[in-house]
């Protein structure tokens, strides 16, 4: 166990350094763009007087190594300071959008993982068959489509032709619980819709390649029932594959929805990084971007630490 | 029962619209066009629509582009939410009225001097802040319009409050406002979306940060960018407010917008896009708003340029043109043919008996030919996020101009910084203008010889001089008389190419009752729809 301790400090630990590396990068890629905060705060109506006073009062008269300097003391000690547009604290622009967005992705998830390790054994057991051609036919075609087609998709069966959901997943008042589930089905069956493809197709071939090893032939020869062989002896053996891709269509489900919530104005922290693009708001594009970067860090090294829990081989190395 | 005649009473209405006839005319016009003296009186006053009107319901207005970076501080109103919301929580002095003239919204009444350099506005003795109470006094007018003045203002309205001299308050509800020179338009200036009233703390700043405004509807909750949810002020001093809540929901995509409107989530959006124009109009449950407006896209070129210093090139260029397959094919019949001058016949004093220049490549040849610039090759520069259309717009015009000999390269801008890298920049460019209440206010802003957005760099000595002597000119029949004249000067001699003013389109749910004349200042009713319409059932 000390070895998986060990790991872990170390992965979290470049884990740091990656964020203060792309942290420079998004700051510089935020630079590169043309005009500044100022000059999109004003707008087209802006004067040269104007932006003029608006950048000094912003601080942005301040070359630009020293005003990442100053923003970065101040995020090493977790104060991500306030946003250039609006001067609310980022934690408040960013914090409710990203709940939003966690919820829509555990919402999405809940759904989509079991759902497709599910259909991912079932298609193994009986591969080749009419049902595995036809799982697979539907879940390649839905993850081979845009999702903000698959979007209009949903919206023009279950919302415009049947009105049994809501086209769109603003989130006003206060909604009870089976109501927000309701509001938000949509989306969240958009996203099920993307991520179930790969996670089933590889549980299937991971499962497949184990069905060929001597000792799954013992156990058959020996007379176990199929599903037995699958779920007793094979799918132990074909976890960590599995936990891989799971983890990365779940990094995928927080940082790569900004489409779906585009299609149904759905109020997650995407649609705020795109807001806070277009007006060069540096301090929530930064806090945004880090937060993306850190659910892939996070996520890549629960994979690899579940990969090793799960095969006994990697838990005792020789 | 006399015969009525529809069309004679489209053109009175349209008339009266662009405030060039009278009541008393109008009234004539009407009985003569068979109607009854009181169904003329009831089609002049938008108060007999209201007559109808009920209260009752929540208003789900979806309207497109808010950012989460706006704020409550007037002075960065960007946005059309942010737009929106201010004509729906906090008041102006003045306001633009469903038929295009101007109202009183916090001012009751107003006079100028004799020289239209000092302004007195009474202010309404009725108007309260919604959320504190609080009447609305002098000192919350002038602290407000101070807002956007001085040097540490970093207000978007600075320029448009350059010529106030001094604002004054004479007791609680009299504000003077005294100007560098004479300008017969201040009150409608004070429409603009930037010069909301706001209370005003003890230091002679502004309360911007807590959202109490003295508008029709009070914020209960809201978040920037997503929603925003309010309820009736109970003590608002204006007429209308007939629903019981608004909810304003950002929806920037535009199909969202559609579908959400189709569906019923919403009961009205501000823009629906054109392609869609004719299967919206179908469904019955829906109903198609189409307001000519004073907005235009504008096609600037450098005078002091080459090839554009010789007047005979701008006119080819401008002959070029073809307006009405632009109209017809980029936006889809939505929008009102311009004529090269900036002045749209949604503003006052728009004349009307200047002969439209047509498409006439052989002409354009001709002067070309005179300029000694057969083959004449230009560049224009364009982007996307000029307006939805205006690459495709700018390539349909090289077609046209190809007949006249005149090869036009389109420039694919980048859409970020267009505005500061690109216009003011290049000497030929594609330019979206929102509307402005006053010719006054747009020539002087993008046409006047020492205007920072002189956008064509055009110096034209009787128009500026015309400019100052119509802007300090009370009297209507001269001031329009000289916008004739500077609207011909613009149009044969000027440096930019106005092929139309778009139309705002915008849709409701058939079920959401509107007065008949939707005013031409913003979308939705000039912005104004959650205090000037009601649900019918």
């Amino acid at each position: 166990m000390g070895d998986v301790l060990k790991l872990i400090l170390k992965r979290l630990g470049y884990g740091l350094l990656t964020l203060l590396v792309v942290s420079i990068l998004i700051f510089f890629a935020v630079e590169l763009l043309p005009g500044d905060t100022a000059q999109a705060i004003l707008g087209q109506a802006a004067t040269p007087e104007t932006v003029a006073a608006l950048r000094t009062q912003l601080g942005l008269d301040q070359p630009a190594p020293i005003r990442y300097l100053s923003w970065l003391s101040h995020a090493v000690v977790g104060d991500f300071g306030v946003s250039a547009v609006s001067g609310t604290p980022v934690v408040q622009v960013i914090g409710g959008r990203f709940i939003n967005t966690l919820f829509l992705a555990s919402y999405a998830a809940v759904i989509a993982v079991p759902l497709a390790i599910i259909l991912g054994v079932i298609v193994a057991l009986l591969r080749n068959s009419v049902f595995d051609r036809v799982a697979n036919v539907l879940t390649l075609t839905s993850i081979s489509s845009p999702e903000f087609f698959l979007g209009y998709i949903l919206i023009l069966f279950f919302a415009v032709n049947i009105p049994a959901f809501p086209a769109i997943a603003s989130l006003s008042g206060s909604l009870s619980f089976p109501e927000l589930l309701h509001r938000t089905f949509l989306p969240a069956l958009t996203l099920v819709l993307v991520v179930t493809a790969h996670m089933m197709r590889m549980t299937r071939a991971a499962i497949i390649n184990l069905l060929a090893s001597p000792y799954i032939e013992m156990a058959r020869l020996k007379g176990v029932p199929p599903w037995k062989v699958i779920v007793k002896h094979a799918l132990p053996n074909a976890w960590a594959p599995i936990i891989n891709v799971v983890a990365l269509n779940l990094a995928y489900l927080i940082t790569g929805v900004v489409l779906v919530e585009v299609v149904f104005v759905y109020p997650g922290i995407g649609q705020a990084l795109v807001d806070a693009v277009s007006k060069r708001d540096f301090p929530v594009v930064q806090a945004a971007s880090l937060i993306f970067a850190a659910t892939f860090i996070l996520l890549n090294l629960t994979a690899d630490v579940g990969a090793i829990l799960t095969n006994p081989r990697l838990r005792h190395p020789k | 029962m006399s015969k009525k005649n529809p069309n004679l009473m489209d053109r009175i209405a349209q008339e009266a619209r662009m405030g060039r006839i009278s009541r008393r005319n109008f009234m004539q016009y009407s009985m003569a066009a068979g109607f009854t003296a009181s169904a003329a009186t009831g089609l002049w006053t938008t108060n007999a629509f209201a007559q109808e009107a009920k209260r009752g319901g929540t208003f789900r207005w979806g309207i497109h582009d808010g950012n989460t970076g706006d704020t409550h501080d007037p002075g960065t109103y960007v946005t059309r939410v942010m737009i929106f919301l201010a004509h729906t929580h906090r008041s102006f002095m003045t306001q633009i009225n469903g038929d295009g003239s101007l109202g009183g919204d916090l001012a009751t009444e107003w006079e100028a001097s004799e020289d239209a350099s000092q302004w007195t506005f009474r202010l309404n003795e009725n108007a309260t802040f919604g959320i504190s109470g609080n009447k609305v006094v002098a000192a919350d007018v002038i602290a407000s319009l101070n807002h956007h003045r001085g040097d540490a203002s970093t207000s978007a309205a600075k320029s448009l409050m350059a010529d106030v001299v001094d604002i004054t308050a004479d007791g609680d509800n009299t504000v003077v406002v005294t100007l560098s020179g004479g300008n017969a338009d201040f009150p409608w200036l004070l429409t603009d979306y930037h010069l909301a009233i706001c209370p005003a703390n003890d230091d002679g700043t502004i309360d911007w940060q807590s959202g109490d405004g003295s508008g029709p509807y009070v914020i209960e909750s809201g978040e920037f960018g997503v929603q925003f949810s309010l309820v009736r002020n109970e003590n608002w001093h204006g007429e209308g407010a007939w629903f019981d809540r608004v909810e304003m929901i950002t929806l920037n995509d535009p199909n969202a917008r559609q579908t959400a409107l189709i569906t019923g989530d919403v009961d009205s959006v501000s823009q629906i896009d054109l392609k869609t124009m004719a299967l919206m109009e179908r469904n019955p449950d829906l109903k198609l708003q189409n307001v000519p407006s004073a907005a235009a896209i504008t096609m600037p070129m450098f005078c002091d340029t080459a090839p554009y210093d010789n007047v005979d090139v701008r006119n080819a260029l401008k002959l070029a043109i073809n307006r009405d397959d632009i109209i017809e094919k980029i936006f889809f019949g939505a929008a009102t043919k311009a004529n090269d001058f900036h002045h749209s016949p949604a503003q006052p004093y728009w004349p009307d008996d200047i002969p439209q220049r047509e498409y006439d490549p052989e002409q354009a040849r001709s002067l070309l030919q005179r300029a000694g610039a057969e083959g004449l090759t230009v560049n224009l520069s364009t982007a996307d996020s000029v307006s939805a259309g205006a690459v495709d717009m700018a390539v349909l015009y090289a077609e046209h101009a190809r007949e006249a000999g005149i090869n036009v390269n389109v420039v694919r801008e980048p859409n970020d910084g267009y505005y500061s890298d690109v216009w003011l920049v290049k000497p030929f460019t594609l330019v979206s203008w929102g509307a402005r209440p006053t010719p006054d206010v747009m020539y002087t802003l993008a046409y006047k010889d020492d205007a920072a957005w002189n956008e064509s760099h055009w110096q034209n000595e009787r128009f500026n001089e015309l400019l100052l002597q119509a802007k300090g000119e009370l009297n209507e029949e001269r001031r329009a008389e000289m916008y004739r004249e500077m609207a011909l000067l613009a149009r044969d001699d000027g440096g930019t190419i106005i092929p139309f003013f778009n139309n705002f389109v915008y849709a409701s749910r058939s079920n959401v009752g509107t007065p008949e004349n939707l005013a031409p200042s913003w979308e939705s009713d000039g912005a104004r729809a959650a205090s000037r319409w009601w649900f019918t059932d």
